[in-house]
């Protein structure tokens, strides 16, 4: 059960990772760290202004989607203009998800940080099973946000402009739409689901600046499980990662958890790198 | 250029190295000399997969930690001298290097540097539960007593490593120029038409990541008897990772001379910082230059001395 809700909110987690990687190909490895900053943000508001953390995470949002878009403006003229994206983009992000975690070490020290609010601590009775919110609404704010991703990038012109783009850049410059203009859009928009997720990471539990790390491979397994930028395969394979690290945890310990979404992630890369649910 | 030549340069920079470091007289000296070699050890060793080859390796923690862990299981043991342990360390992570060299099969560019991320995390994990060598809280290991021509534990210590850099300086070169090298060199540029030239991709990416691997494995082999206290998340610490990717991409990743200069140079800095700033600032300054040296001078220091000499010629 525990599983399940975990996995809900990985799922929000990776949805813009699974933007970013599966559908525009842009190696993002430092999505994780940009998901940790945003807890960080959720820290200081909740800290300094007592404010709800996912209304912070909501608030950062247009924040984050800037941040996002000039990146993607660094990245672009960098690397993707010249050909010269894949092994020098992904050392540059590696570069940047390194340059966050140190910051957020030096701006607030190696100790675990986490925040306040009413509900955290409390939980929902189902007859004998006691539901801690502190997971429930996590969850149900990832599913929110699949959802709302999902129903973005089907329903509305914009976001079969992003689908264009990965299909085919060159067919949609012909039809008269800039490629880069909306993959800049887009990955904003990627980088934009950090600001929340990251603020449903800290509700979870305390937050340390290299722990990124540990989400590097959940991220990633979950995108390659899902079928590389399939909205709706993201989340199934994030409940199946949820539940089976929970199960893991329980008969092996917690330690052995981690291992998990890598060795997933090691099995389905040398097995099937398509995924689950890949063409 | 002659064959001979190298290992006369190797001898005399060992001996000159030697002789520095007695004039200095500060034992200091040892230590930051031990790291800086260490990074010349493992980014020379990266180099020859990620820079040659053209497969991005994430997991130099890995291979360092599996020669780490694998020295000091054999010396918790059996006592065995160092030498046999870097040797043993070697074999192991360079089996390691065997079994990641399969994984190129299927794995291309983007997925091969995840899937050795992944790896990292996972050996880590296994440190972390195997108690025999102290699990998640670590073990501290006592030195041996010096032997008989060093003064004391870290001088030897720093001369071994001083001859592992050295020795694995002269198989980069030596790959760079030999038919391997062109044939690694023809995969980085393109596998597929490699391949069809007859170039014999699979043997030749098992050599890079087996020897890679080798190096890495034989730099952690001493890490025990360096530090004295060993636990996984430092033996396992993403600095190796960013600093061995980061040390190639700053001198220039397509000649053996690149690894070295980044480094020496990246390599004291952080030794200057750490010891005047802070050691997170170190890591800060290692991040900053390696995405200012990717996005604006991708062939590294080595590549900006060509370019400039090229010019003054023309």
């Amino acid at each position: 059960m525990a599983g399940i809700l975990i996995g809900g909110f990985y799922a929000a987690v990776t949805l813009g990772l699974s933007v970013a990687f599966g559908l525009l190909e842009v190696v993002n490895i430092a999505h994780p760290g940009f998901v940790i900053l945003g807890s960080y943000m959720a820290y200081v508001m909740n800290r300094s202004f007592g404010l709800d953390p996912i209304l912070t995470g909501l608030l950062f949002i247009p924040v984050f989607y800037g941040l996002g878009v000039a990146l993607y403006r660094v990245y672009y003229t960098g690397f993707e203009r010249t050909g010269e994206e894949s092994l020098r983009g992904l050392v540059f992000f590696f570069g940047v998800l390194f340059i966050v975690e140190v910051a957020l070490l030096l701006a607030y020290g190696v100790d675990y940080r986490m925040v306040e609010a009413r509900y955290i601590g409390q939980s929902f009775h189902i007859g004998m099973v006691g539901i801690a919110y502190r997971l429930l609404i996590p969850c149900i704010v990832g599913l929110a946000m699949t959802l709302a991703l999902h129903l973005v990038l089907s329903k509305t012109f914009f976001g079969r402009a992003i689908k264009a783009v990965s299909q085919d850049s060159q067919a949609l410059r012909l039809m008269g739409a800039n490629p880069v203009r909306i993959k800049r859009i887009a990955f904003g928009l990627a980088i934009a689901t950090t600001s929340l997720a990251g603020a449903l990471l800290i509700l979870i539990g305390p937050v340390e600046p290299s722990i990124g790390r540990e989400y590097i491979g959940r991220v990633f397994a979950i995108v390659v499980l899902g079928g590389m930028g399939s909205i709706g395969g993201t989340l199934v394979a994030s409940l199946v990662l949820g539940v089976v690290e929970s199960l893991t945890a329980t008969f092996y310990g917690p330690t052995w958890s981690l291992a998990v979404s890598f060795g997933i992630l090691l099995v389905v890369l040398a097995v099937r790198p398509s995924g689950l649910f890949g063409r | 250029m002659k064959k001979t030549i190298p290992l006369w340069v190797g001898l005399g920079v060992v001996l000159a190295a030697l002789v520095l470091a007695r004039l200095v007289g500060n034992r200091y000296v040892y230590f930051a000399g031990y790291v800086i070699l260490q990074y010349v050890v493992l980014a020379t060793a990266w180099n020859v997969l990620g820079g040659y080859t053209g497969y991005v390796n994430f997991g130099t923690a890995a291979f360092f930690a599996m020669g780490v862990y694998t020295a000091l299981a054999l010396s918790m043991a059996v006592h065995a001298p160092l030498p046999l342990l870097i040797l043993a360390g070697g074999l192991s992570a360079g089996l390691l290097g065997l079994g990641i060299g399969y994984l190129t099969l299927r794995l291309r560019g983007v997925f091969f540097s995840i899937a050795t991320l992944a790896l990292s995390v996972v050996l880590q994990t296994v440190a972390m539960n195997w108690e025999y060598v102290g699990g998640a809280k670590g073990v501290s290991i006592i030195r041996p007593k010096p032997m008989a021509p060093f003064a004391d534990y870290a001088e030897y210590l720093f001369v071994v490593m001083l001859v592992l850099a050295v020795a694995s300086v002269m198989l980069a070169r030596w790959i760079q120029n030999s038919w391997i090298g062109r044939g690694l060199a023809a995969i980085r540029d393109n596998e597929e038409a490699a391949e069809c030239m007859g170039v014999p991709t699979l043997r030749l990416k098992l050599f890079a990541t087996t020897a890679s691997g080798f190096l890495m494995g034989m730099s952690g082999a001493p890490y025990p008897y360096y530090v004295g206290l060993v636990e996984p998340v430092s033996a396992f610490s993403l600095d190796y990772a960013v600093n061995s990717l980061a040390m190639p991409m700053i001198g220039g990743t397509t000649t053996w001379i690149g690894p070295i200069v980044g480094a020496f140079l990246l390599g004291s800095a952080q030794q200057v910082a750490t010891v005047t700033i802070s050691s997170e600032v170190n890591l800060l300054i290692v991040g900053i230059v390696l995405v200012a040296f990717v996005l604006l001078a991708p062939q590294g220091i080595v590549g900006l001395v060509q370019r400039l000499g090229r010019r003054r010629r023309a």
